[in-house]
């Protein structure tokens, strides 16, 4: 990828081309969160686990927050505020990493049960444990886009990794807003 | 020595050992560290999945993905020039060429052993009674023929797509080449992985691997999890190449509806990976931490329920076996106007009954499940929706029947194969209503009907196309034919033999034989007919032999081929030297016409741009 030599208008066609493989990877990996969530009905139905209702809004509160602020990188570094750029993506890491303690070093020590105890425990932790999965996937993308914004890699026409790492993190947050409610809110205890 | 560790294979294998130790050694200290004791299930996966790993870095597929997160950058595709030679092969390439040779290779290595494991476990079934195997074995045996000729399938289609469509679409090379190298690549120690299955004590499921039973099956389960886990990967990730390569790649003027009929077929089966092979991916880690870590999914006593599992996998893996044929439909339609010199009847219609093929595809599998206590009312709209795929599969046969009509149909042997994939692919049609409708399923489930049923599918639909598809595109591979009597003798030997093999299975399964078991009662009287299949897979898998020699011979000795042997239409027989140069077309082309004129006076489907076509 020497994106330096390029010229701008093939840098485009390649970002377009990036860009079709970024949003089939999505679609595929959807899939993968549709049967998680196909799962939850299928074996727990209108009940659901007993989970720690604040922590569980806490924990959706600050990825949606993230969420924001990686909206607020992208924009900016199209916009050439490159500090503004470090700073949004920083915040948006760091959220990210207060998500993965929230769920990974509380929620699941909170928990009543564990994955081995029953359908409840399997759910709870499969889908958690594939979302905070991906979610480290992100923060580690997220760090690597850091870490070049720091060497200014990135200028306003030609930041693909922002954009790419932007979309990834935003997909991961979606899932997040329908397993909120299929694992907190949905069904009775 | 350090010409052998140039060699990208031999790294990796040593890579995979020590990825193995280390994914072992590391995951027993952790359990240590914590006062756990030893206990050697999770041990082996830690080790299969750092096996796979350990390939990958050794092999250096990870290098330049590495260099970008570093902020570096990496020569682009077309400045890259590979060393010609065999050693190209045995490495890590990033020529679509290669890595679809490569593809190739494996799948026909993976074809020959699956295929012998048949041979093996038929020798048992010849006569009744126990003869040599045990039934562990036995069942080992069964569920490997199975999984290993899936991934060769997936693999062979891989091969074929590879190679094909970016030299069929004008293309420089795939969208993402190093992404294309990594799917090829995973593909290795993912097999090796799950054929370690066999020696650590095999399973006994069969390859649906159905909770209960794998929850309780020996060590060698995991080993097929991971393997498929991982080959999963490699569909995936080719299906999502594929399908921006063809989106975005295709020459100048060559509208969706100018596509060759074979990319058409390859979007369709890319759709079909890309999606749904997640399902089988995520059912088999459910069952996989069912055994670690006791997650009750599948387990009723702590609240799941076996029959999700059934839902989840059959969800990919009938969708799967249109991932299987789709391709071979492609090449009989591909190659089918070449040898009778006509126009493909139908053009539209056939490409849009891939895509009808494959979304119908996604709708119909309840019926794997009519006798497995799934929700009853469930079984009708199932029905219907099997029977309704027989309407874009029938609208493939009316173009096939309408295009030989009236031809002049000349027969040399990538014609005979796609003549015996026509015949064996309505065999396999024909036989299928009677498993999709509910009333008769209930008697032919798990019976012998249903395995020479999918095996004339099977048949049909892959492996006869992609005979066919050898024998017609060798010569761009190798710069060399194979041999034509070497190639009629394969045909006219394996052909008869499929038959009798398959009608045999039908006819004892409708007799009552059922599947996946060692041994039955001489009192049924199925002996002689057992005998008989035995001895025509055996001819099969001699012709099939007589395949491999032909194809070693005709690689060094064969008849060297020169310009359009085939009279073709399309771009890599009229503007490329055999074989393909690297970077394939020295000047871009541009789509003028129909790509199926044949026989039409002045027609012209591609002509030569004169002045390069600049960067865009």
């Amino acid at each position: 990828m020497s994106a330096h030599e390029l010229s701008l208008e093939a840098y485009r066609q390649r970002v377009a081309t990036n860009r079709i493989g970024l949003w089939l990877f999505i679609v595929s990996d959807a899939f993968m969160f549709g049967a998680l969530l196909i799962t939850r009905f299928y074996l727990l139905g209108g009940r659901r686990p007993e989970l720690d209702q604040a922590l569980g809004l806490i924990v959706t509160s600050v990825l949606l927050t993230s969420s924001f602020f990686m909206n607020r990188a992208e924009a900016m570094i199209a916009a050439g505020n490159r500090r503004g750029f470090l700073t949004s993506t920083l915040i948006t890491m760091l959220l990210g990493i207060a998500f993965l303690v929230g769920v990974i070093g509380f929620e699941w020590r909170l928990a009543p049960f564990g994955p081995g105890d029953g359908a409840e425990g399997a759910v709870f932790y499969m889908m958690t444990g594939m979302h905070a999965f991906h979610v480290l996937t992100g923060v580690i993308f997220l760090f690597i886009v850091f870490r070049n914004g720091l060497k200014g890699h990135y200028s306003p026409e030609r930041h693909w990794a922002v954009e790419a790492c932007a979309n990834y993190w935003h997909f991961v947050d979606v899932v997040w807003i329908f397993f909120y409610p299929a694992l907190y809110l949905i069904g009775v205890l | 020595m350090k010409r052998l560790w140039s060699i990208g294979l031999v790294r990796g294998l040593v890579g995979q050992i020590l990825g193995f130790l280390i994914g072992m050694g590391l995951l027993s200290a952790v359990r240590a560290v914590m006062g756990l004791p030893w206990k050697t299930e999770p041990a082996w996966v830690a080790g299969a999945f750092g096996g796979v790993l350990g390939f990958m870095v050794a092999l250096g597929a990870f290098k330049d993905w590495y260099a970008w997160a570093l902020g570096r950058e990496t020569p682009d595709i077309e400045e890259i020039e590979e060393e010609p030679g065999w050693r190209r092969y045995l490495s890590y390439s990033l020529d679509h060429k290669v890595i679809g040779v490569q593809y190739g290779v494996l799948s026909l290595l993976l074809l020959a052993l699956g295929g012998s494991f048949a041979l093996i476990f038929r020798v048992e079934l010849a006569r009744s009674g126990m003869q040599f195997l045990s039934l562990n074995f036995f069942n080992t045996l069964i569920g490997m023929h199975g999984m290993v000729l899936i991934i060769s399938i997936l693999l062979g289609f891989a091969a074929m797509a590879n190679f094909l469509v970016p030299l069929l679409i004008g293309a420089r090379d795939m969208a993402f080449p190093r992404l294309n190298a990594f799917s090829f690549w995973i593909a290795v120690p993912a097999s090796i992985t799950l054929l370690s299955a066999l020696f650590v004590g095999g399973f006994d499921t069969g390859w649906t691997a159905y909770p209960p039973l794998s929850i309780r099956a020996p060590l060698g389960m995991q080993m097929f999890f991971v393997g498929v886990f991982f080959n999963g990967w490699s569909s995936i990730l080719g299906a999502l190449n594929l399908i921006t390569t063809i989106i975005r790649l295709r020459a100048p003027g060559m509208s969706l509806f100018r596509m060759p009929i074979f990319a058409w077929a390859t979007l369709a089966t890319s759709i079909i990976a890309l999606t749904a092979t997640q399902l089988i991916g995520l059912s088999f880690q459910m069952v996989m931490f069912e055994r670690l870590f006791g997650m009750g999914f599948f387990d009723p006593a702590k609240g799941g329920n076996p029959i999700l599992f059934q839902h989840l996998f059959w969800f990919y893996s009938h969708p799967a076996v249109y991932i299987f044929v789709l391709p071979g439909l492609g090449v009989i339609s591909e190659l089918l106007p070449v040898f009778v010199r006509k126009p493909l009847f139908g053009y539209r219609w056939v490409a849009m009954s891939s895509l009808g093929i494959a979304l119908v595809g996604f709708l119909v599998w309840g019926h794997h499940m009519f006798t497995s206590g799934m929700e009853e009312y469930l079984r009708v709209p199932f029905m219907y929706s099997t029977l309704l795929v027989a309407v874009p599969t029938g609208i493939k046969f009316f173009s096939w029947v309408a295009t030989l009509w009236q031809g002049r149909i000349r027969t040399p042997v990538p014609m005979l194969f796609v003549l015996g994939a026509i015949v064996v692919f309505l065999m396999g049609g024909l036989s299928g209503p009677p498993n999709g409708v509910v009333a008769t399923d209930l008697h032919l489930h798990d019976t012998y009907f249903v395995v020479g049923h999918f095996h004339d599918t099977m048949f049909g639909g892959y492996i006869f196309p992609l005979f066919a598809a050898i024998y017609y595109w060798f010569p761009k591979v190798s710069g060399r034919r194979l041999n034509e009597t070497l190639g009629r003798l394969h045909f006219w030997l394996m052909t008869p033999s499929f038959l009798v093999m398959t009608f045999g299975q039908m006819w004892v399964g409708m007799m009552g034989m059922r599947r996946r078991i060692a041994d039955y009662d001489p009192a049924q009287g199925f002996d002689t007919a057992h005998l008989i299949i035995t001895i025509a897979g055996f001819l099969i898998g001699l012709s099939v032999l007589i395949f491999f020699i032909n194809l070693i011979m005709s690689l060094r000795r064969g008849e060297v081929a020169v310009g359009n042997i085939w009279q073709s239409r399309s771009p890599e027989w009229q503007l490329l030297p055999s074989p393909a140069p690297m970077h394939n077309y020295p000047q871009p082309f541009r789509v003028v016409g129909e790509p199926y004129d044949y026989g039409l006076k002045g027609s012209r489907y591609v002509e030569p741009l004169t002045q390069p076509a600049g960067d865009d």
